[in-house]
């Protein structure tokens, strides 16, 4: 039995480390096979080369794409985290009747199939004679981003102490005053985090933008096209390998910052408890 | 911005329960709430009232006949084709959900278990693939499993095989793989957080008392997790029945799921009644089918005790 025990855990690291493995495996492909000469992916590569890379800039439809993208990106992020700032603070600070059905119906996104969302919207935009653009785009987007909105901002806002805000009250600041100098710094990290978190859903997003867009193409729609065409599968990995780091980068500060956020509130609050 | 600073602490709030108080900080909560929940109503709730609505109603040619009938749902029970696509897509989420929470619960498992000062960590590093594109991972396995792919190529260079097989691209198989590598980091975090809550005097408790690792394991910790264990199944299981991306890039003809067909309604057929008949369809199987998972997984909980 003892030797078991001793067994277990060498036997499930190794399981772990295969499975970390298995997640990393075909997302590092992409990157490979974005610097071979070659057009067709397999190994051995045929030579290195970031030409696949020069290419990119020079493609009107993918800048236009760019522009696209961080224009949904940054409305749709700014719009989420402000419906999720309303609804966590109102989730972890208020008791009431209905809390808990709400907090679901706006979690709801987050399990549904993503297709039935999109088609659902779909009908109803065409139905309220919204002409399909950018904008339906971000009002899909901002749906779907709630969600996760929600979680990180929760997480930033429970053991938020609210004695620290009251003791700024009582020394005389004013509502304003206590929101700035002691609210916003305590939240700020799960804000920025959540608008980091929300924007990298909305970039990489592509069934709702491809229900919901009129003519102009976001990145994955614009991708999406081109994954049509064998010969432009080079340049697609090569603009993938770009997303893919641009999504790391702001996914490590986004934890980091969601990381600080929660030792914060806790730390803080647990002094003056 | 005055809510956030009229704030009262917890201690008060508990004696006043009868006091206007209390009313006060429902309306306040309420209120603070309501952009968001309408946001909700409007763009979730109305919506799949409308997709409901339409489902009763008939296409004629461009506009749609509102006379009640139950005609769509008829062809969408009953037309082969959407029936075997339904039978299809039921089954690779019923069987992506299982081969995730198998594949997940030991992960899980390790990282709350022995997952030590890393415990952090380790989340980070199954969560980051996750973050990355759907639509680039679902390509990027389209890369492995195509005809000149990576797996063709390498098992030839091992010379395990002569000529690339076609046999791993385009079919249902290859949706299930790449849907089950797609959902994995859905699975891992709620088994994890429900592991977390395990008791570990129980399991010390169930070790002293003479079981072994395996039998404390089976009797104490797996049902104990089993909470996790639904939520992760659920979680998989309803979205990926509708699935569009994966069947798409790597389904070929024999990988086709219902959503590529209700996609097909909205947009080539141009029949919104059947397709929002086949939304419906599908969201009210799928929940049966998660029901019955439910109710599975907690009779197995009852008799592991």
């Amino acid at each position: 039995m003892t030797a078991m025990r001793r067994f277990l855990p060498g036997w499930l690291s190794s399981y772990a480390t295969l499975y970390i493995l298995f997640l990393y495996l075909p997302v590092i492909f992409l990157p490979i096979f974005s610097i071979n000469t070659a057009a067709t992916p397999k190994f051995p590569l045929s030579g290195i080369t970031l030409h696949w890379y020069e290419d990119l800039p020079k493609t009107p439809a993918l800048i236009d794409a760019t522009w696209n993208s961080l224009l949904v990106g940054i409305s749709a992020s700014i719009l989420s985290t402000v419906l999720g700032i309303l609804a966590a603070r109102s989730i972890t600070r208020y008791r009431y009747p209905g809390r808990r059905t709400i907090n679901g119906l706006i979690m709801a996104p987050l399990v549904l199939p993503e297709v039935i969302v999109a088609i659902s919207m779909l009908l109803v935009m065409l139905q309220l004679g919204l002409s399909l653009s950018l904008f339906t785009v971000v009002l899909g987007h901002v749906l779907v981003c709630i969600p996760y909105s929600m979680t990180v901002l929760t997480s930033g806002f429970e053991g938020f102490d609210r004695s620290l805000e009251e003791a700024s009250a009582d020394l005389g600041e004013s509502a304003f005053g206590t929101f700035r100098r002691v609210t916003l710094p305590m939240v700020a990290p799960a804000i920025i985090s959540s608008l980091l978190v929300c924007f990298t859903i909305s970039l990489d997003e592509f069934i709702i933008a491809f229900f919901l867009t009129g003519t102009e193409a976001t990145l994955p729609i614009y991708i999406w096209g081109q994954l049509r065409f064998a010969a432009k599968l080079p340049g697609v990995l090569a603009l993938g390998t770009l997303l893919l780091l641009a999504s790391f980068v702001l996914m490590t500060i986004a934890e980091i910052l969601r990381r600080r956020a929660a030792r914060r509130t806790q730390n803080e609050g647990g002094l003056h408890a | 911005m005055t809510v956030a600073a009229e704030g009262s602490p917890p201690l008060r709030m508990a004696g006043a329960r009868r006091n206007p108080l209390l009313q006060s900080e429902a309306v306040q909560g309420f209120a603070l709430i309501s952009p968001t929940f309408v946001y909700a109503l409007i763009l979730l709730v109305l919506p799949i009232l409308v997709v409901i609505a339409h489902s009763f109603w008939t296409q004629n040619y461009l506009t749609i006949d509102h006379t009640f009938t139950l005609e769509n749902y008829r062809i969408a029970l009953t037309e082969p084709i959407y029936r075997d696509l339904l039978w299809r897509s039921l089954y690779i989420s019923l069987t992506v959900s299982l081969l995730t929470v198998a594949l997940a619960y030991p992960i899980a498992y390790f990282i709350s278990f022995h997952g030590g000062r890393h415990k952090s960590l380790w989340l980070f590093l199954i969560t980051i693939p996750f973050w990355t594109s759907y639509l680039l991972r679902v390509m990027s396995w389209k890369v492995i499993l195509g005809y000149n792919g990576v797996l063709n190529s390498g098992l030839m260079g091992l010379g395990i095989i002569s000529e690339p097989s076609d046999a791993l691209l385009y079919n249902s198989t290859a949706v299930i793989i790449t849907l089950t590598h797609a959902w994995a980091t859905f699975a891992i975090l709620p088994i994890f957080v429900s592991l977390e809550k395990v008791d570990r005097t129980l399991v010390e408790a169930a070790t002293d008392l003479g079981d072994g690792p395996l039998r404390s394991f089976l009797r104490v910790t797996l049902p104990l997790s089993a909470p996790g264990v639904i939520s992760a199944a659920l979680i998989v299981m309803i979205p990926t029945v509708g699935d569009y991306v994966t069947p798409k890039l790597v389904g070929g003809k024999d990988g086709v799921m219902i959503a590529n067909a209700i996609q097909a309604q909205f947009g080539k057929a141009s029949n919104w009644p059947l397709g929002a008949a086949l939304s419906v369809t599908t969201m009210i199987i799928v929940s049966l089918m998660a029901g019955a998972t439910v109710l599975v997984i907690r009779a197995l909980q009852r008799l592991a005790r």
